[in-house]
């Protein structure tokens, strides 16, 4: 049998162009405006941008659920019709959107990854059974193959659906935050492997609001308000001026005019955040804010109301 | 043990028999992919909306099938319609939609000399049940049987993911409307045995007892058919020797199972539960 070795002999590295794409839901809310940006194979691409910026309803529109009201989307050419009918798009959903009860184990869900390239009767040929071992091989998942979903942790649910995209044979993955409840060392096997794709010549791009880590794996990036703000590489794109454009007054900026840090101790802080305002401590524990004086204040009437 | 099958030497007892084991295992497999798909209210719907259809088709003179088979789904996508098109939500749009229908079947019941009787469609008739109608359910419901066993793996997979399916370029609004049309077919060969209230109960419990007892879907199917089968057996030979309501007693030996297995099904049930 005369099958592509997966994802090596990629027999062409594919193009995805976005033109002019505008979205407007039925109830009159526009989403997009104009959107354009061209992506060409063998990236990972960043699509940043703030909660309501239009980038589920890119997803939307690349996964075929959403027909722009004008523009279109095409890969290497290809209307997003042809494209969903050759499996050149793969998705990995959002954990929250996944019921991990349903009765279906490790194995059946990479299995319908094939679903599209099988007959009606979604039997499974050998080459699909083969597919399917060799893709949970590669996110070490194949020992778990008959643990039914739920019974995984939160790094091994994500690998699970991502060895579903690799069964699938997709040459566009979509990834709908991949990083959220998974741990940092699978964090770094995800992003090895999104990389191994990369080389094989994918388009990768990962819809996230983890921002920290997008200057780390993504070689280019996508900012979003709406619209496409800015697209191209990393360096030229994720600059702070952008993130500004794309995020208004939300990115928190921190002075330490008025800090318990001192030169002496290295001017060391530690930041914690979950994508939202950061919490950030200075000396001995102590909290950082930008206008201290307002927070002591605060601070002090809490302690005050709880000691009561 | 020949005092407790003697019932099956006559006629009408091996047709509720053959009936009932069909439905029973129809209902069972449509059952699992329901309560996956978090569509058990819409069996309730369109067990419920059918009643208009089967007047009008009476009314009209063409086969009761048909005007169910219609209003079953009539009920399904109105309601779907008026969550796209409205602020109110789906289970709501249902609630008003088949009552709404049910109603108006009522109503039209009310004014339409028949000889329908209306206690057989509620609560169904398998020990009365003619040889058109014996016919009409072996085809019918062997049918759908059939259709929901051979494309079980896409239907489970527009329950799962209907994203999925969709990136693949599988018709996933078609499945999804075939598994609404195999619901509204199931529900009214059911009826004649089951009545349309007591057909909810065939279209979810098996299903319950099933995921109580497995994680894996094939399993699950195969549990679903043999719980409602067996259910289905024991109510009617119950009925049959206690002189009790036929359906009534069907439904009883399935909630029965059912609470049964809630407490002793390994891993999930109340008392695995509780050892760990």
């Amino acid at each position: 049998m005369s099958y592509p070795e997966y994802p090596e002999k990629v027999d062409s590295a594919p193009n995805l162009k976005v033109q002019g794409v505008s979205v407007v839901y039925s109830n009159g809310h526009q989403a997009l405006r104009d959107a354009s940006f061209s992506l060409e194979g063998g990236t990972i691409c960043a699509l940043v941008g703030v909660n309501g910026s239009g980038k589920s309803t890119l997803f939307k529109s690349i996964m075929g659920f959403l027909k722009p009201t004008s523009g279109v989307i095409t890969i290497n050419g290809l209307p997003v019709k042809e494209i969903l009918k050759q499996r050149l798009v793969a998705y990995v959903p959002q954990s929250e959107e996944v019921d991990w009860q349903f009765p279906v184990s490790v194995w059946d869900v990479v299995m319908m990854g094939r679903y599209g390239a099988m007959n009606f009767l979604r039997i499974a040929r050998a080459v699909d059974r083969k597919i399917v071992e060799e893709s949970l091989k590669r996110v070490s998942m194949w020992e778990y193959r008959d643990r039914q979903i739920g019974e995984l942790s939160g790094g091994q649910k994500k690998r699970v659906f991502l060895a579903r995209a690799l069964a699938q044979e997709g040459k566009v993955i979509l990834l709908d935050e991949p990083f959220t409840g998974v741990d940092v060392s699978t964090e770094h096997a995800i992003i090895g492997l999104l990389q191994e794709l990369k080389k094989a010549g994918c388009i990768i791009l990962v819809s996230t609001h983890n921002l920290g880590s997008v200057p780390e794996f993504c070689d280019q990036v996508v900012l979003m308000n709406r619209t496409v703000l800015a697209y191209g590489p990393t360096a030229d794109v994720f600059t702070e001026q952008n993130l500004t454009l794309a995020f208004g007054g939300l990115l928190r900026e921190f002075q330490f005019e008025q800090s318990t840090i001192q030169a002496h101790d290295g001017r060391k802080v530690r930041v914690f955040s979950d994508d939202e305002r950061p919490l950030v401590f200075g000396k001995d524990g102590h909290l950082e804010y930008r206008d201290r004086s307002d927070h002591e204040e605060l601070l002090k009437q809490r302690s005050k109301e709880h000691n009561e | 043990m020949n005092a407790l099958l003697e019932p099956f030497q006559y006629a009408f007892m091996q047709d509720a028999l053959l009936v009932g084991v069909l439905i029973g295992a129809m209902c069972a497999v449509l059952s699992c992919f329901l309560i996956l798909k978090g569509w058990s209210l819409m069996g309730d719907a369109v067990s419920h909306a059918v009643l208009p259809g089967i007047v009008l088709a009476y009314i009209a003179g063409i086969p009761l099938i048909i005007g169910a088979f219609a209003a079953g789904l009539f009920c399904a996508t109105g309601s779907g319609y008026v969550k796209r098109h409205s602020r109110i939500k789906e289970d709501t749009a249902m609630g008003v939609v088949f009552t709404g229908l049910f109603a108006f079947g009522l109503v039209l019941f009310s004014k339409t000399p028949s000889d329908l009787h209306l206690d057989h469609i509620l609560v169904g008739n398998i020990l009365g049940i003619s040889k058109a109608q014996v016919l009409q359910t072996l085809w019918i419901g062997s049918g759908v049987l059939v259709i929901s066993v051979l494309l079980r793996r896409d239907l489970l997979l527009i329950c799962f993911d209907p994203v999925q399916a969709r990136v693949m370029a599988l018709p996933d609004q078609f499945l999804t409307y075939l598994l609404l049309g195999l619901l509204a077919l199931a529900i009214v060969v059911a009826m004649q045995a089951v009545g349309i209230i007591l057909v909810v109960a065939m279209l979810i419990t098996p299903g319950c007892v099933a995921y109580l007892w497995t994680d894996r879907f094939d399993r699950m199917l195969v549990i679903s058919v043999l719980s409602s089968v067996s259910a289905t057996i024991v109510g009617i030979l119950i009925s049959y020797h206690a002189d009790l309501s036929t359906s009534g007693c069907i439904v009883l030996a399935q909630a029965s199972l059912f609470v049964l297995s809630l407490i002793v099904a390994p891993k999930y049930g109340i008392l695995a539960r509780r050892r760990n």
